[in-house]
């Protein structure tokens, strides 16, 4: 803590507080839409924050983490739409999200006990894809999930009469809806990186770290690498549960076209990418993957006009390209990730010089 | 201290340990040697609760401890130095013997053991920052060892420790083990290497095909014509 009381954290926490406030306000000048894409970079900062805890702390490979952002979403969607015509109120279903989806993730966990790497990756596969099939599926004999039409006219997130989908003018100053829910992201993501730091250098931090490492001498120090394990699995789930739930009030509508493995894929893009068990880089991550493709989206047709006079190639599918080789060249030269933790970093300089 | 009894291991229905009956007394350090695949890692693996046991039982200071939960195990005074070594390999020399006294929480005396395992093996604290992963297979083995001595345990298990090891790295671990078992400390060591194993200890158990075949006296059983003839290549 005293780390922070030296001016010169200090003034770095006052211009990150001062950016985090003007960002939806810069974001606006280019339209609403920019402050929506910045809610999904934070929302996936969720994502990979949740996910960092299975992969990055524990280092359970889980390809199929975005089946608990599916099932917040859906409990979300459930509970507040014309659908079943419940209308919860969004503090009481977030937590009903995140502890489902805890409940899945313990589900997910206890056969998989026995399972690591490729292995452990193929099983989480499946779940996902299981999960996307179910919410797909489930429309009949009794019609749950409304099947792949999906679920419409979700409620927004309110207090009282606030609606966070609706402009409103604060202070004088008028704040659209998305600058409101971004608002409301920012908080709660401030909270859950508290909690990501708090967890990393707890005892449960160092036990899923030990895990990691090496799972039998994990046990005969003392660990109970079930409990330990699962808890990894029901944390990371309950961060996907919340992050979904939110993901259905902003959007209104949910199908489960929005759970593909590919979503799952992107989350562990952004861990990996970033920094596998490094918070900062996973955040970076996040906020990267998120915004390069829609930098690309609106910037490579414009960007043909200008230098051949025409487009060339389709900016969807070069959208694409780019975005892999960027990968590609990151994972080149950057194998631990853009933002690695100082160990990482360590280690990849220490095993370079033994080779020399 | 530590009574066996009638212990079997199993693999699918492949019997690698044929109830076997042993024991190890306070203060003693106990080799159980034997060629490749006779059944020492399993009876050890089983002791230690990483195998599930096929038959027979084990108590340990007059409790049961057959089936156990693995990680009840250091709570009971057992520590296992797994084959193979087994450190940290991503954390610092320091941050992997800290781990050896994760159940602890009496950090004054955490930190005095610590001291004395630095004593131990000063190459551990030349080495304190580096990361275990990088250290060579002698100094991991030191690790493991000193990791095991963090729990302060009433009896250790030792599995192959020689394993993979230079010769002039056997002898040096041998001589630590030696040191640790002087200072008091009851051990069971599960060898290849039966002359270094015999040499150590006090008393010894020969597995072959799963069944203890010869058991006393190490040194009895380093003069036992076949002792020498099955395992020193005499």
């Amino acid at each position: 803590m005293a780390k922070w009381l030296n001016p010169r954290s200090a003034l770095g926490l006052a211009l990150i507080a001062a950016v985090l406030v003007a960002l939806p306000f810069v974001a606006a000048l280019g339209g609403q839409a920019w402050v929506r894409i910045v809610n999904f970079a934070i929302l996936y900062v969720f994502l990979a924050l949740g996910l960092n805890i299975v992969v990055g702390f524990a280092g359970l490979l889980d390809l199929g983490y975005i089946a608990f952002y599916a099932v917040g979403a859906y409990v979300y969607a459930l509970l507040a739409s014309p659908h079943f015509g419940l209308h919860l109120p969004f503090w009481a279903i977030l937590p009903i999200g995140a502890v489902l989806a805890c409940g899945f993730g313990v589900a997910l966990g206890s056969p998989t006990l026995k399972l690591r790497g490729d292995y452990l990756a193929i099983v989480t596969l499946g779940f996902g894809e299981i999960i996307r099939i179910f919410l797909n599926n489930l429309n009949a004999p009794v019609n749950i999930t409304n099947g792949a039409q999906g679920v419409t006219l979700i409620d927004p997130i309110a207090v009282g009469g606030f609606k966070f989908s609706a402009a409103s003018q604060i202070f004088g100053l008028t704040v659209s809806g998305p600058q409101k829910y971004y608002f409301f992201l920012v908080a709660l993501a401030l909270l859950v990186i508290v909690i990501n730091l708090r967890l990393q250098h707890s005892r449960i931090g160092r036990a899923w770290q030990a895990i990691r490492e090496d799972e039998i001498a994990a046990k005969a120090i003392g660990i109970n690498t079930r409990n330990i394990k699962l808890l990894a699995f029901a944390m990371g789930a309950s961060f996907g549960g919340i992050a979904g739930g939110i993901f259905s009030a902003m959007q209104g509508f949910v199908s489960p076209e929005s759970f593909s493995l590919i979503e799952s894929v992107m989350v562990l893009a952004m861990v990996v990418l970033g920094g596998m068990g490094h918070i900062p880089g996973v955040i970076l991550g996040a906020v990267l993957l998120t915004v390069l493709p829609e930098v690309l989206r609106y910037g490579v047709g414009p960007i043909q006009q200008v230098v051949f006079g025409k487009v060339l190639v389709d900016p969807e599918s070069l959208r694409m390209l780019i975005f892999g080789l960027a990968l590609v060249l990151v994972m080149r030269w950057k194998p631990a990730g853009l933002w690695p933790s100082p160990e990482r970093r360590r280690e990849l300089a220490e095993t370079r010089a033994e080779k020399l | 201290m530590l009574e066996v009894t009638g212990l079997s291991v199993a693999y699918g229905g492949i019997q690698a340990v044929r109830s076997i009956t042993f024991h190890v007394n306070e203060g003693e350090l106990v080799a159980l040697v034997g060629a490749n695949g006779a059944g020492k890692t399993s009876t050890l693996k089983a002791l230690a609760r990483m195998l599930d046991t096929a038959g027979g039982d084990v108590h340990f200071l007059g409790r049961d401890i057959t089936a156990i939960a693995p990680h009840r195990l250091i709570r009971e005074g057992i520590a296992l130095v797994p084959e193979g070594r087994g450190v940290f390999p991503r954390l610092a020399v320091a941050e992997n013997l800290a781990m050896g006294a994760f159940v602890r929480r009496d950090k004054a005396a955490i930190a005095a053991d610590l001291d004395h395992v630095y004593s131990l093996f000063p190459r551990l604290k030349e080495r304190a920052g580096q990361l275990a992963g990088t250290l060579s297979g002698g100094e991991q083995q030191m690790l493991a060892i000193g990791r095991a001595l963090m729990s302060r345990p009433k009896l250790l298990l030792l599995d192959e420790p020689s394993m993979g090891l230079a010769p002039i790295m056997v002898q040096k671990i041998f001589s630590v083990i030696r040191t640790v078992a002087e200072a008091g400390m009851t051990i069971l060591l599960v060898e290849q290497n039966a002359k270094l194993a015999l040499e150590a200890s006090q008393r010894a158990y020969v597995m072959e095909s799963g069944e203890i075949t010869l058991s006393g006296n190490a040194a009895d059983l380093l003069g036992d014509p076949k002792v020498r003839q099955a395992y020193l290549g005499e």
